[in-house]
C-alpha cells in the first residue's frame, strides 16, 4: 500500500524523501511542495487529487524527470533520479516513464501506427520488431484497425487510447497520466479509465494519475491529497488538512 | 533513417508554407545559377586563356590595326617559339541577331599557336586548299545547321560586299569551356578582296617557349615599335581578356552584390518561417523530449527539416537553370559561353545548404534549450 508518511514500503518502486519544490517569481519565493514523502508498491494505481495549484503537476514532473527538486531525493527502481545530468535523465525517462497527458499531444502529422512508434525509435528494435510492439499496443487500447488514421481522423477518446498506446508500447517501469479524462466525455473519459484500470490489474502496471474527477480517482487504488504543496492520504485526512 | 519519416512529414504539415519556402529557394538559387553563367561568360575568355600566349594590340585601341610587316620582326625576338595574326570581319549572316565572330587567320600558323581547337588534317587540307574556305566552331555550326560543303553568304559590315565562304571543317575544343562560336577563314581572301587596309592585321598572338619570358618579351615588342605610327601593346592573353571583360563594368562585384542581397533576403524569409514553424510546434517538440528524444536530437530535427527544404529548392532551382541554359545562349552570340559548370552547381548547393543551417540555428537552438514542463503547460 501507498505510504505518506516517510516509511519504506517492503515493495517500494518508488520512494520520495523530503521533496522541496520552490518557484521564484519576481521576487517572491512559492514553495509548491514542502517536504514531501511517498512511497508506491510495484503495480499501484495512486490518484493525485487537490485544487489548482496545489502542486499535483509539479509531482508529477517531477516523478518523470521533466523537473528537478528544490530539496530532497526521489528514487525509482532503485536509481536516484535527483541528481542525474539532462541526457542521463532523458535515457532514464525512455526506459522508466510512460506519460499520458490532458490534450492527448499526438504529432498530427503521423498516424496513430507512427504516433506509438516514436518511443520505439530511440531503441535498438528492428522496423519488424517495432511493427509487433505498436501493434501489440494499439491492440491493448482496441484501435488496430485504425493504425493508419492520422488524429484529426480520430474522436478524443481515441486520441487518448493512441496516446496510452504510445506511453506503454516501450513497456515502461510506471505511466504518469495528467488528468487523462479531463477534456473527454462521460463516456470516452470511461473508456479510458477502463484502459487504465486493465493495465493495473492485468498487466500490474504502476500508474500515478493527477486528476480533478472523483470517479476517475476512483478507480485507483488509493487517492492521495495535494493542499499547499503537502501530501495527505484518504478523502477524511484531505478534509482534516483543507480545514 | 527511421527518424526520416518524422522529418519528412512536418514538410506536409502546412503545404502551402513549406511550398512557398521551397519555392523561394528554387527562384534564389535559379537566379544564383543565372549569375553563375553570367560571370563565367564573361570571365570565360579569362579563364580558358593561354599561359604562354602574348597578345600584341595597337597601343590606341585593339580596333585600330597594325603592320603585317611586325611578323618577321616579333619572331625574331629570342623566346618566340611562333606567331600568327587574325583580323575581325564583322560581317552579318542573314540577320544582325544571328551574330557570332568572324576571324579572317593566317592559316600557317592558327593550329601552332591555338592547339586547343582540334581540326582534323584532312579538313584542314581542304580549307588551305580552298582561297574561299571556312572552319566554323562546332557551336555555330550546330547552331545554324552548318555541314562541311555548305557556301555560307556573309555581308560585310566593316569590309562591304557580299562575301561567300564554303565550310571546308568544323573545329571542336580539347576542352569543355573553349570557344565553339568562331568562324575562320583565310586573310589572303579578306586582303585581296578588301579596299582599305591592305597589308594590316587586327592583331598578333605570339606563343613563348616559356611563360617566364613573358615580360621580358612583352617588354622588348612594345619598345621595338615605340615612336612609330603604330606604336603595340603587348601583354599576356589572360591580362587581355581580363581588361576586355572589364569594358563591360565591374560584372564580379555587381554578381557579389546582387547574390548577397537575394542570399540574405532568403535568409531572412527561411529564417522567420523556421521561426513561426517551431514556434507553433513547442509542444510537440516537448512530448518528443518527453518521451526520451534528447536536445540534442531536437536540435537536429529542426535543422534537419530546414536542410531539407533548402537542399529540395536548390536543387530544383539549379536543375531549372540547368535546362534553361542547355537551349544555349539567349543573347544569340553576346554569351557565347552559355552553361552552367559543375563546381557552379556545387557552389550553389553549398550556399542554399549554408542558408538552410543558418536560417534554422535560432530556432533549432530555442528548440533544443526549451524546458519540457514550460512547454506542456502552453499546450
Amino acid at each position: 500500500m501507498v505510504r505518506v508518511d516517510g516509511r519504506e514500503l517492503s515493495n517500494s518502486l518508488i520512494q520520495i524523501r523530503g521533496l522541496d519544490k520552490t518557484y521564484r517569481r519576481g521576487g517572491e519565493e512559492i514553495h509548491v511542495l514542502q517536504g514531501l514523502n511517498l512511497d508506491v508498491g510495484k503495480g499501484e494505481f495512486v490518484a493525485f487529487m487537490g485544487p489548482s495549484g496545489s502542486g499535483k503537476t509539479t509531482l508529477l514532473n517531477l516523478l518523470g524527470g521533466l523537473d528537478v527538486p528544490s530539496r530532497g531525493k526521489i528514487v525509482v527502481d532503485g536509481d536516484e533520479i535527483t541528481h542525474m545530468s539532462g541526457n542521463k535523465l532523458t535515457e532514464w525517462r525512455a526506459r522508466h516513464v510512460g506519460f499520458i497527458f490532458q490534450m492527448y499531444n499526438l504529432i498530427p502529422v503521423l498516424t496513430a501506427f507512427q504516433n506509438v512508434e516514436l518511443p520505439l525509435l530511440l531503441t535498438k528494435l528492428s522496423k519488424s520488431e517495432r511493427r509487433k510492439h505498436v501493434e501489440t499496443a494499439l491492440g491493448v487500447v482496441a484501435l488496430a484497425d485504425r493504425m493508419n488514421h492520422y488524429p484529426r481522423q480520430l474522436s478524443g477518446g481515441q486520441e487518448q487510447r493512441v496516446a496510452i498506446a504510445r506511453a506503454i508500447v516501450a513497456d515502461p517501469t510506471f505511466l504518469l497520466c495528467d488528468e487523462p479524462t479531463g477534456d473527454l466525455d462521460r463516456k470516452s473519459a470511461d473508456d479510458i479509465l477502463n484502459i487504465l484500470t486493465r493495465l493495473s490489474n492485468e498487466y500490474a502496471k504502476t500508474i500515478l494519475m493527477v486528476t480533478h474527477d472523483p470517479m476517475a480517482a476512483e478507480r485507483a487504488q488509493a487517492t492521495l491529497h495535494l493542499n499547499k504543496g503537502v501530501l495527505v492520504e484518504g478523502v477524511a485526512a484531505a478534509a482534516g488538512s483543507l480545514s | 533513417m527511421k527518424f526520416a519519416p518524422l522529418i519528412i512529414a512536418n514538410l506536409f504539415r502546412k503545404k502551402l508554407r513549406t511550398t512557398l519556402t521551397i519555392g523561394s529557394f528554387a527562384v534564389a538559387m535559379f537566379l544564383f545559377g543565372i549569375l553563375v553563367v553570367i560571370r563565367g561568360a564573361f570571365s570565360q575568355g579569362v579563364d580558358v586563356a593561354g599561359v604562354d600566349r602574348l597578345d600584341v594590340i595597337n597601343k590606341v585601341s585593339i580596333i585600330q590595326p597594325l603592320p603585317y610587316s611586325y611578323r618577321d620582326q616579333i619572331l625574331r625576338i629570342p623566346g618566340v617559339k611562333a606567331i600568327t595574326y587574325d583580323n575581325w570581319f564583322g560581317g552579318v549572316y542573314q540577320d544582325e541577331k544571328n551574330f557570332f565572330p568572324q576571324f579572317a587567320i593566317d592559316p600557317e600558323n592558327q593550329r601552332v599557336v591555338f592547339p586547343e581547337f582540334v581540326i582534323s588534317d584532312a579538313e584542314w587540307k581542304a580549307f588551305l586548299e580552298d582561297r574561299e574556305g571556312a572552319i566554323a566552331g562546332a557551336g555555330i555550326a550546330k547552331r545554324f545547321g552548318w555541314k562541311v560543303g555548305d557556301r555560307i553568304p556573309i555581308k560585310g559590315a566593316i569590309y562591304p560586299g557580299n562575301w561567300e565562304f564554303n565550310i571546308r571543317g568544323i573545329y571542336r575544343g580539347s576542352r569543355d569551356n573553349d570557344d565553339l562560336t568562331q568562324f575562320w577563314f583565310q586573310y589572303k581572301y579578306l586582303d585581296e578582296r578588301r579596299q582599305y587596309g591592305k597589308g594590316l592585321v587586327g592583331w598578333y598572338t605570339v606563343k613563348l617557349n616559356s611563360p617566364d619570358d613573358a615580360v621580358r618579351v612583352a617588354k622588348t615588342i612594345d619598345t621595338m615599335f615605340a615612336n612609330s605610327p603604330y606604336e603595340s601593346k603587348t601583354e599576356t592573353e589572360k591580362a587581355l581578356a581580363s581588361d576586355f571583360a572589364k569594358q563591360f563594368g565591374n560584372i564580379e562585384f555587381l554578381i557579389v552584390s546582387i547574390g548577397g542581397v537575394v542570399f540574405f533576403t532568403l535568409l531572412l524569409v527561411t529564417g522567420n518561417t523556421m521561426a513561426i514553424t517551431v514556434r507553433e510546434r513547442m509542444g510537440e517538440l516537448a512530448v518528443l523530449k518527453a518521451v526520451g528524444f534528447t536536445d540534442r536530437f531536437v536540435l537536429l530535427f529542426v535543422l534537419g527539416e530546414s536542410l531539407l527544404i533548402a537542399a529540395i529548392g536548390g536543387v530544383l532551382g539549379l536543375a531549372l537553370c540547368k535546362v534553361f541554359t542547355l537551349g544555349g545562349d539567349p543573347t544569340h552570340g553576346f554569351l557565347p559561353f552559355f552553361y552552367l559548370p559543375g563546381p557552379g552547381i556545387l557552389l550553389g548547393i553549398g550556399l542554399a545548404l549554408t542558408v538552410g543551417i543558418l536560417a534554422g540555428i535560432l530556432p533549432a537552438t530555442s528548440a533544443m534549450r526549451m524546458r519540457v514542463v514550460d512547454a506542456l503547460r502552453g499546450v
